[in-house]
């Protein structure tokens, strides 16, 4: 596990609240988040984990709170009140979203080259060649045939299009993640070989990501530090072995005790 | 019972003119305008007859074009439309047209200043079938966000070896706004770029106007390593014997024998009366 080196968080949320009408989505969601640093987001459904995740990307709008994010330029900016056209860079630029459903974040009608190549093209790439060899070589880390280039996601399996969608994000070398149950829907076999890719590749890029799964074995394998969440508040927070060994919580205990032991 | 000059009421016409100032004042960002119902069907050209009614003045000399020709249904019935509603006078010569209004073609006679060349246009948005929510396309062209044109483009190439788009070919006016030249083959790109005439494009059903002034930069789309090319046919024109322009393919028996004959009638007419007429401008 690597130890925060820097000494500012590169993404600092406190107070984030949203509401659906009379009911609550999350509420006074504070945490840090550190370079090199994978949080998980643990709780049942319905417990607001993507809730939170949705407001840091901005694909819903908080209600209240304050999220803070330090670029590449080291400046830090206030992701809630920023202007459109800037989160919409940024989003494109330095951090990358993967979808629960692969279907959500793929071009299903366009190749998987053309997929991949899809954030270079639109940060101004305008080399097909070059476009077409960085595609390649991406595919190759997430571990698809470079031979299915041209082929549509149609076409792939279930975990092909996740790592694929994987790839399509990773691509220019995005400074944070974030990731909605990544393993859903996965059996388990491919679920362990896209756990092993996530984990291989968050330390080679030294990518810091927020990863929501209400599978306590995927936080344990990929998260450095947990934060457990149940009717759209955080419940407990720590270390991921200690939340997950050592519960404190009613419900983080209720949650660790359910696991069926194979 | 007779019509108001060039059919439509001066109310409407002030408010396409004002749509079509904002046009020429943003090139290549597409005006909301609010399109009437015209005496002939959408798909037909009441974008483009619109546009024309509101800039048409007593003194104009009109050419109307379809497909390149000057004597096919579609212009004949518009050009009789302007001629029996205004009282203009009216060309097939391209350089003797003050305004000429065309679906599909620009003229190979180049064009000069003090023209105006009204486009029917069936679909205006270029990212139209890329992204079908307008909302989101507006803010595409708001933010300047194009990539996904290039992912079109780049797919093109991968399936095809080149961009096989052949007509409406994407293009960026001044630097700053995707556009559909209207379904002119690509092959007439290269003339929409720094244009001494003023361009005016009009669509009907989808109710919007954008423009190209004069002498404005228009970039056809491409990638470094394969860069815009417009078509080449390898045999003159049938008829005329023209060279490096667009041509038509006609079936003449039933044997398949076929010729190539030039899409631009006022242009392969007179070059056959009287011989060679201007190069076309390339």
């Amino acid at each position: 596990m690597s130890a925060p080196s820097e000494e500012r968080p590169l993404l600092g949320v406190r107070g984030l609240a949203k509401r659906y009408g009379a009911h609550v989505g999350c509420l006074d969601v504070g945490f840090d988040l550190w370079p090199g640093e994978v949080l998980g987001i643990v709780g049942e459904s319905g417990s607001g984990k993507t809730t939170v995740l949705n407001c840091l990307s901005g694909r819903v709008a908080a209600d209240g709170g304050r999220v803070t994010y330090v670029t590449a330029g080291g400046a830090p900016v206030d992701m809630l009140g920023l202007d459109e056209s800037a989160r919409r860079r940024l989003l494109r630029s330095e951090w990358g979203v993967v979808h629960q459903h692969p279907r959500d974040g793929l071009r299903m009608g366009v190749s998987a080259g053309a997929n991949v190549g899809e954030r270079l093209m639109a940060l101004g790439a305008r080399h097909y060649g070059r476009v077409r060899g960085q595609a390649l070589d991406w595919l190759a880390r997430v571990e698809i045939d470079q031979d299915r280039i041209d082929d549509l996601p149609e076409t792939f399996s279930g975990g092909m299009l996740q790592r694929l969608q994987i790839a399509r994000n990773l691509v220019t070398a995005p400074r944070l993640v974030l990731m909605d149950e990544p393993t859903g829907g996965l059996d388990v076999s491919v679920q362990a070989r896209l756990l092993d890719l996530l984990r291989g590749l968050v330390e080679d890029l030294g990518l810091s990501a927020v990863i929501v799964t209400h599978d306590l074995a995927v936080a344990r394998l990929l998260a450095h530090r947990l934060l457990v969440m149940r009717g759209g508040e955080i419940v407990e927070a720590g270390l991921t072995d200690q939340v997950l060994d050592d519960p404190q919580h009613p419900y983080a205990q209720l949650l660790v005790s359910s696991v069926l032991q194979p | 019972m007779s019509y108001n000059f060039a059919y439509l009421d001066e109310q409407t016409k002030r408010m396409i003119r004002r749509a079509i100032l904002k046009a020429v004042a943003i090139p290549g960002y597409q005006v909301p305008f609010g399109s009437r119902e015209m005496p002939l069907s959408y798909g037909w050209g009441t974008g483009g007859v619109q546009v024309t009614a509101s800039v048409i003045g007593p003194a104009d000399v009109l050419k109307v074009i379809d497909q390149g020709a000057d004597d096919t249904t579609n212009a004949v019935s518009i050009r009789a439309f302007f001629a029996r509603t205004t009282g203009v006078a009216t060309t097939t010569r391209t350089e003797e047209a003050t305004l000429i209004q065309t679906r599909h073609r620009i003229p190979e006679t180049p064009l000069r200043p003090g023209q105006i060349v009204v486009f029917q246009v069936p679909i205006p948005e270029p990212l139209r079938w890329l992204e079908p929510r307008e909302v989101e396309t507006r803010k595409m062209h708001a933010l300047e966000e194009y990539g996904v044109m290039y992912v079109r483009l780049y797919e093109d190439i991968t399936r095809h070896g080149r961009v096989a788009q052949t007509y409406e070919y994407p293009v960026l006016v001044n630097g700053r706004y995707l556009m559909r030249p209207s379904p002119i083959p690509k092959f007439d790109n290269p003339k929409l770029d720094r244009c001494p005439a003023l361009l005016l494009f009009g669509a009907g059903r989808e109710k919007r106007i954008y423009a190209v002034p004069p002498w404005t930069a228009v970039k056809s789309l491409d990638f470094d390593d394969h860069p815009f090319e417009v078509e080449h046919w390898d045999r003159p024109c049938g008829l005329c014997g023209a060279r490096g322009v667009f041509l038509d393919e006609l079936i003449v028996d039933d044997k398949g024998g076929r010729l190539f004959i030039c899409s631009d009638t006022d242009y392969c007419s007179r070059r056959q009366a009287s011989g060679p007429g201007p190069e076309p401008r390339r």
